[in-house]
């Protein structure tokens, strides 16, 4: 808040009310409706509810179906967060590094970031189709035929592919903005200082890029919880089978689809719990990275 | 034009740190203030109470008779000049000084013509249509000065609108300023960590230390008869010579026993002894000082060392043959300042 | 600067100084091995990048029929044209409604919408918790803030029954307004405000410009780059919505692009030969607005992104 703040009494509510009311009406009462549905068995035809305490959330305990796709979700994030950071980062350390085209290279290695996720899903299928997919093709010359959306590991790493393309530029523009205000007397003195350009990235660039790193770590771990919706749901078109889905994935399924409330309630805590952790962790990051500037 | 009179005013911010503690003083039409202090005296806290930025804790203000503390600041007919400037980037300069004229309903050929004339007192005539970005600091000074001029305000209110600017343009500027403001005659409130400002620029200094007046006067009464050893050391470059000195055995002593003045009145005990570097004579005398290094500064020369063991400084004149090492100094008795070692303030 | 860093340890400054015959030798300067290492990899990048988006424009180019005994090539036919016309005016379904041209005006309406207004309520809020005292501005502070820890989709379902409840379903306020409830914009307006120097209000206050006057004289042209940046993320992050516009607009008429890639990949199955000209043309209609405005403006969006997300 500012010092001299103006002391209107009414105006500041007026401004707020927008706001406010939308946050209430969108976001605390689903918030509160999941949390309160998650300890209910509701009647699927809508007659009534009861109160069952924890047995939403060991029924998800207890279901492999539910275990398996938390193992994948975890895999799927990993995967993604590391081959998109590592690519990115290299991206952006050449980026940084050429005078000529500079410009040009950033254009192209970032527009990717406003491709809608199901567009990079249908891109997906077309790669990957059985008959003439370039990238099936590409795979059989090494032995392997992969069949998307038949086979659990093949779609799996489709997946996988499509997400990392459409994750890299967000990557990239974070660290080649990150390496752009490393101030150009600190690399100069790295220059003085040390003559091995690898030694001189690991020692003095990549610490000093470090908390942008840790923080489009969490980004990333969002972004393939979450974001990655629309490009599963194009590649399994509605019929997931006993092909891969993420967590939020199986929210949908189960609380839209099947109409278990509850238990699609539940898995909505487990995740909203799992954000707050995430959240919770990224602002201590966000504490250090104070002492590192 | 205006008479502005504090009584008792007072500041405690909402976490309980009393800025300004209960303070008076009044200041006359068309007199040129200036409060000085180190930096969280209180100053700027001060001036701002005056602008209407800040709440009044407790105490009255009143401009020209009328009590203004629960006046917006639009409505105490007063401008200020902002350390930054505050000029708003997006606005031309004929806009930024015209700004405040059009939210009071002046009509247009009015301010026109206010602006002209603004612009034509403060050298900016050429670049009325350029935005603030597009100008020198010392343009930009100049801007924040024209919006303050146009209003025509009863007082004028400066929070230390030189420091962003380089040395030779800030000597420049005060002789500016202070030259509009006698043209103008309008009553100024400045305020400045610089005490070299305070000295040149004011018809009196009211000089301010953790939220407390140490010392109402002149430019002159301050410098030669500093109140208390705060003023003393904050007011003139170098500052004056503190020493721990003694009343011992009917007169002032260092404590390596030299006796520099009788004491008056037969009394005993710790004192701060003070003395301006350029009151010292050197050559002859009773104490001595041994110099350690020697700062030439073509008109003068300045002598660093030691005198009974303190740090201590002295001024040379330019013809004289100071170097390094043992000089005997003399310590007249009309040029010295006697404090309490306690509570540092003048006996 | 950086390029010679791999050959020459003096800072540029000096290793220029140091050549004193440089200009004269300029054009013979040799092949430097590494900038040609960092061009390959730039390139390889950019490929990656580009290659799928190319092969989508190549497949609308050639026959159907082409495709489905071939796949992508590098042969660019003479079908792009009518598989646009295509497109844009023929339906995928029965409805008559779900065209290019409708599909693609409803993505407007989502991206723009959303876009709009949540830059008008953000900043209002922003202004009010930045610029005014307020007794419960913590309190607004938090409730507002806390959105950012939650994003939709855990709360989805939930959500989407409120919206059922409040009679919102296939309605453009029931898309648009859920989507608006977080607190992103807020949080980077109130930024952006607490940035601005402090004495602007105090100047305008002497002015004597009042909250109304200073918000649109000052605030607001002073924000302009901001909300530029603002309005571009949040124009591809509105077009790019799918999971709630899928559960809230269920008739075709309110379908966007982006929910109709899904159509359009269930339309690529079937016993009829698949229309992959027409399909492929649409994702490159979903694709094109949001990515044109991000390679336009593109100074603004970097600026906005990086600075938003910190």
């Amino acid at each position: 808040m500012k010092r001299a703040g103006f002391d209107n009494p009414w105006l500041p509510i007026l401004l707020l009310l927008p706001q406010l009311s939308i946050i209430c009406l969108f976001f605390y009462w689903p918030a509160w409706q999941a949390l309160r549905s998650s300890f209910f068995l509701e009647d699927p035809f809508g007659f009534g509810e009861t109160f069952v305490g924890l047995q939403n959330y060991t029924r998800l305990w207890d279901s492999p179906q539910y275990m398996k796709n938390a193992w994948f979700t975890l895999w799927f994030s990993f995967l993604v967060t590391f081959f998109s950071l590592a690519i990115a980062l290299l991206l952006a350390v050449k980026a940084d590094t050429v005078l000529r085209g500079a410009r040009t290279y950033r254009t192209l290695l970032m527009w990717v970031y406003a491709v809608a996720p199901p567009v990079a899903g249908f891109i997906a299928l077309i790669l990957f189709n059985q008959r003439w997919g370039p990238l099936t093709e590409a795979f059989a010359q090494f032995g392997w035929l992969l069949r998307v959306r038949l086979e659990y590991f093949d779609t799996a790493f489709a997946m996988i592919v499509a997400s990392v393309w459409k994750q890299v530029p967000v990557n990239f523009i974070f660290f080649l903005s990150g390496l752009q205000s490393i101030p150009r007397a600190v690399r100069e003195a790295a220059l003085i200082d040390n003559r091995s350009g690898i030694s001189r990235f690991w020692t003095v660039t990549f610490p000093l890029l470090a908390p942008t790193g840790f923080f489009l770590l969490i980004i990333n771990i969002t972004y393939s919880l979450f974001d990655t919706f629309g490009m599963i749901d194009t590649i399994l078109r509605n019929n997931p089978g006993d092909q891969p889905v993420t967590l939020v994935y199986q929210v949908y399924l189960d609380g839209f689809r099947g109409q278990d409330i509850g238990g699609s309630s539940a898995q909505s805590v487990v995740l909203m719990v799992l954000v707050l952790a995430l959240t919770v962790f990224q602002f201590r990051l966000v504490e250090r990275r104070i002492h590192y500037t | 034009m205006a008479r502005v009179t504090l009584d008792r005013v007072h500041k405690v911010y909402p976490n309980g740190f009393e800025a300004v503690r209960p303070t008076s003083f009044q200041i006359e039409d068309g007199e040129f203030l200036v409060l000085v202090g180190p930096s969280g005296c209180g100053k700027s806290t001060l001036l701002r109470m005056i602008a209407g930025l800040e709440d009044i804790t407790g105490g009255t203000l009143t401009i020209d008779g009328r009590e203004v503390n629960s006046v917006g600041p639009a409505d105490r007919d007063i401008a200020m000049v902002f350390q930054n400037y505050a000029l708003y980037p997006h606005m031309t300069v004929r806009r930024n000084i015209a700004y405040g004229l059009a939210n009071r309903g002046t009509p247009r050929d009015r301010i026109a013509a206010k602006v002209e004339e603004a612009a034509r007192m403060l050298n900016l005539t050429d670049h009325l249509d350029r935005k603030p970005a597009q100008l020198s600091g010392g343009q930009r000074q100049r801007v924040a000065m024209g919006r303050a001029i146009v209003r025509d305000p009863a007082l004028f209110l400066f929070d230390e609108p030189l420091s962003n600017l380089d040395a030779k343009l800030r000597n420049q500027m005060r002789i500016e300023i202070k030259a509009l403001q006698r043209r103008l005659g309008v009553t100024s409130i400045y305020v400045t960590h610089d005490q070299v400002e305070a000295m040149t620029m004011a018809d009196r200094i009211i000089v301010l230390n953790g939220g407390v007046i140490e010392q109402i006067g002149t430019p002159a009464e301050i410098y030669h008869s500093p109140a208390s050893t705060f003023v003393a050391s904050f007011m003139g470059a170098p500052p004056m010579n503190l020493i721990e000195a003694a009343f011992e055995t009917g007169a002032v002593r260092l404590p390596d026993g030299t006796a520099v003045m009788d004491a008056p009145g037969g009394r005993s005990g710790p004192i701060t002894l003070g003395i301006r570097p350029e009151d010292v004579r050197l050559g002859r005398g009773s104490a001595t000082f041994d110099v350690a290094l020697v700062e030439e500064l073509g008109a003068h020369r300045l002598l660093h060392g030691k005198l009974s063991g303190q740090p201590f400084t002295a001024h040379a004149l330019k013809e004289s043959d100071a170097t390094t090492g043992s000089h005997r100094i003399d310590l007249p008795f009309e040029a010295l300042a006697l404090f309490d070692r306690e509570t540092g303030m003048r006996l | 600067m950086a390029e010679l860093s791999h050959t020459i340890l003096l800072p540029p400054e000096q290793a220029r100084a140091a050549r004193p015959v440089a200009p004269a030798r300029r054009h013979r300067r040799p092949l430097r091995w590494g900038a040609v290492g960092n061009h390959a990899v730039l390139i390889a990048g950019a490929l990656f990048m580009l290659a799928p988006l190319l092969m989508l424009v190549q497949m609308s180019t050639i026959p159907d029929a082409q495709i489905m005994r071939t796949g992508p090539s590098f042969e660019i036919g003479d079908r792009f044209w009518p598989n646009l016309e295509k497109a844009l005016t023929e339906s995928m379904s029965f409805s008559g409604e779900t065209t290019g041209l409708n599909m693609f005006r409803n993505s407007m309406i989502l991206g723009l919408g959303f876009a709009l207004g949540k830059i008008v309520i953000s900043m209002m809020a922003a202004y009010a918790i930045v610029y005014f005292r307020l007794r419960f501005a913590t309190l607004a502070f938090w409730l507002i803030f806390t959105t950012l820890l939650l994003p939709l989709e855990v709360r989805i379902v939930p959500s989407y029954e409120i919206t059922q409840k409040l009679g919102l379903l296939n309605s453009w306020t029931g898309l648009i307004v859920p989507l608006i409830a977080s607190a992103t914009a807020t949080f980077f307006f109130r930024q952006f405000f607490m940035s601005v120097p402090e004495e602007l209000l105090e100047a305008a206050k002497i002015d004597g410009a009042g909250p109304v006057k200073f918000f649109i004289d000052i605030l607001v042209p002073l924000s302009r780059t901001m909300i530029a940046a603002m309005f571009i993320i949040m124009f591809v992050f509105g077009w790019n919505q799918y999971l709630w516009p899928v559960m809230v607009s269920t008739e075709e008429g309110k379908f966007t692009l982006v929910q109709g890639i899904k159509q359009i990949t269930q339309g690529l199955e079937g016993g009829h030969i698949p229309e992959y000209g027409r399909s492929n043309i649409l994702a490159i209609l979903a694709v094109l607005p949001p990515v044109l405005v991000v390679v336009f403006f593109q100074r603004w969006f970097v600026k906005g992104l990086t600075e938003s997300d910190k």
